[in-house]
């Protein structure tokens, strides 16, 4: 039910985003052309994948011609020359530096590559910390801060004291609420050893969820990088702690002979399918919810340069959609990060069937 | 599109601060919270069940007070008819007692009676006999002044003696 429901606000909002590129389009083609002879043009596909993908610098706004940005730190191994380079992403913003320059198009438009013996662009080993990097580790930080802070109050407390009011109370209630109603409801057993990472997995992509709508934040959890790691390491639960049952279910499944192998095959690429649709799930809705606010954001503009009549009618419209977008990305910042701790759970549940389970 | 490919840079730090937020957390973090909460929901359970247990015991001494008071109630109405059955057994003993008693008495008294009337009826006799003998002696004295009446009465008496 859940399930099908996110999909369906997904599906929603991919619609919303591609109605809002097809009118987009047309003056966005139509531009095109002429995009050379009119500077001031706004690129609002720019704009918008600007904002949900990653960049080397922590771009906030720009006042006048001036951007406002914080540099990060650039982190490469050059393979072609055989060293580390760390130096500020100011420096490679402009120009090059040191043979290192930002690609303009091609595979690798918007990464750091330089170019190898032949002449041809390579990219070098990037670990550099971007926005999306720093942005994950100060949430991560953060999340760590206010978990340990609450797990400090519990520290030589004993069972009959009251229970924790104000935030922590607020924590307790959403701690139970997964712990009880997520891992408990659908692990029968090992629940301690399943807890620790549903319950990490559920307030870190609830966290980045909401500090990505504070606007000049980064994009985390709507990007595939994130959402795969977090995907993999559900994988990883689910499949190095299957029992015995669990893995003849997927090769020797309980069905006629001749369908034995085919539901092995199905099973086996369930087995990755799973996690896959895990990562994209919580992607899509996420980027798709940003994308969406940028494009209703970008009407503003828009119609706005197209003429002060259209502006003016259109802008409250799409402030008022992008307050109604931004209420509803609250309730899908919780909801997705609902749905991945569930259907984790859920998965991890199915590896451990016993034989009431079965029966 | 560069979006759906994972950037290897970011997969990198992504492992890192998850792993580590993970490690921290799954050891400082979610035990502790997790504990507290079962732990407190046992106690919660705990409580309500002693709850319970006492609200059952309490229902129980209440009807073994009862009882008790019943049981205390029947055996003063008990050992209130014992008593009054004991005293009208004494009294009813004391009853037949005081006739027996008094019969005997009484049986004693006419016994007594009675052999002291026997007593004055022998006397009574034994009087009458010596009056008799004496009036008999006077009479004889009187009869016997001469020899021939003595000896006529020697011999009549002789005779009856003979006889």
């Amino acid at each position: 039910m859940k399930m099908s429901s996110c999909r369906h606000s997904g599906f929603q909002k991919l619609f919303l985003i591609l109605t809002f590129f097809m009118l987009l389009g047309i003056p966005a083609v139509a531009a095109e052309p002429e995009a050379e002879s009119t500077e001031s043009k706004i690129d609002i596909s720019g704009m918008i994948f600007g904002h949900i993908g990653d960049s080397y610098e922590w771009h906030f706004t720009n006042i006048g011609d001036t951007p406002i940005a914080i540099p990060l730190p650039v982190i490469l191994y050059s393979k072609e020359r055989g060293e580390w380079f760390t130096f500020s992403s100011s420096k490679v913003e402009e120009e090059d530096y040191q043979g290192f320059y930002i690609a303009e198009e091609g595979d690798y438009a918007g990464k750091i590559v330089e170019r190898n013996a032949s002449g041809e662009e390579v990219r070098p080993v990037d670990i550099s910390l971007t926005k999306n990097a720093v942005a994950l580790i100060l949430n991560c930080i953060i999340l760590t801060c206010i978990i340990l802070s609450c797990a400090r109050w519990y520290k030589g407390k004993e069972a009959s004291t009251d229970s924790p009011k104000g935030f922590i109370g607020l924590m307790e209630m959403m701690i139970s609420m997964v712990y009880n109603d997520i891992v408990k409801a659908n692990i029968p057993v090992h629940v301690q050893r399943y807890a620790p990472y549903l319950l990490t997995a559920f307030f870190f992509i609830f966290l980045n969820n909401l500090i990505g709508l504070i606007p000049g934040s980064a994009n985390i959890t709507g990007n595939i990088a994130v959402t795969c790691v977090l995907a993999f390491c559900t994988f990883l639960m689910v499949n190095l702690f299957g029992n015995k049952e669990y893995w003849k279910e997927i090769f020797w499944a309980d069905v006629p002979g001749p369908l034995k192998p085919i539901m092995a095959v199905i099973e086996f690429i369930g087995l990755f399918t799973k996690p896959v649709a895990l990562a994209i799930r919580l992607f899509a809705n996420i980027m798709a919810g940003h994308a969406a606010m940028l494009a209703l954001f970008g009407v503003i503009f828009i119609t706005s340069s197209m003429g002060a009549l259209l502006g003016g009618v259109m802008t409250p419209l799409s402030l008022f959609f992008c307050i109604f977008l931004n209420l509803l990305e609250l309730l899908v910042a919780f909801i997705q990060a609902y749905v991945f701790t569930m259907l984790s759970a859920v998965f991890i549940g199915l590896s451990q069937p016993s034989h009431h389970h079965a029966e | 599109m560069s979006l759906l490919i994972p950037d290897s840079g970011l997969l990198f730090w992504m492992i890192i601060s998850f792993g580590v937020v993970f490690v921290i957390l799954a050891k400082f973090g979610w035990p502790i919270i997790t504990n507290m909460v079962d732990e407190r929901k046992k106690y919660i359970d705990d409580s309500i069940l002693k709850a319970k247990e006492a609200n059952e015991k309490l229902a129980q001494i209440q009807e073994e007070s009862n009882m008790l008071l019943k049981q205390a109630q029947e055996q003063q109405s008990k050992i209130l008819a014992e008593a009054m059955e004991m005293r009208n057994q004494i009294v009813e003993k004391a009853k037949t007692e005081a006739t027996v008693a008094g019969q005997k008495l009484l049986a004693e008294a006419k016994q007594q009676i009675e052999s002291e009337k026997e007593d004055a009826i022998r006397d009574i006799r034994r009087q009458v006999g010596i009056l008799s003998v004496e009036i008999a002696e006077k009479v004889l004295r009187q009869n016997l002044k001469n020899d021939n009446e003595q000896m006529a009465m020697v011999n009549r008496m002789l005779d009856e003696i003979m006889k």
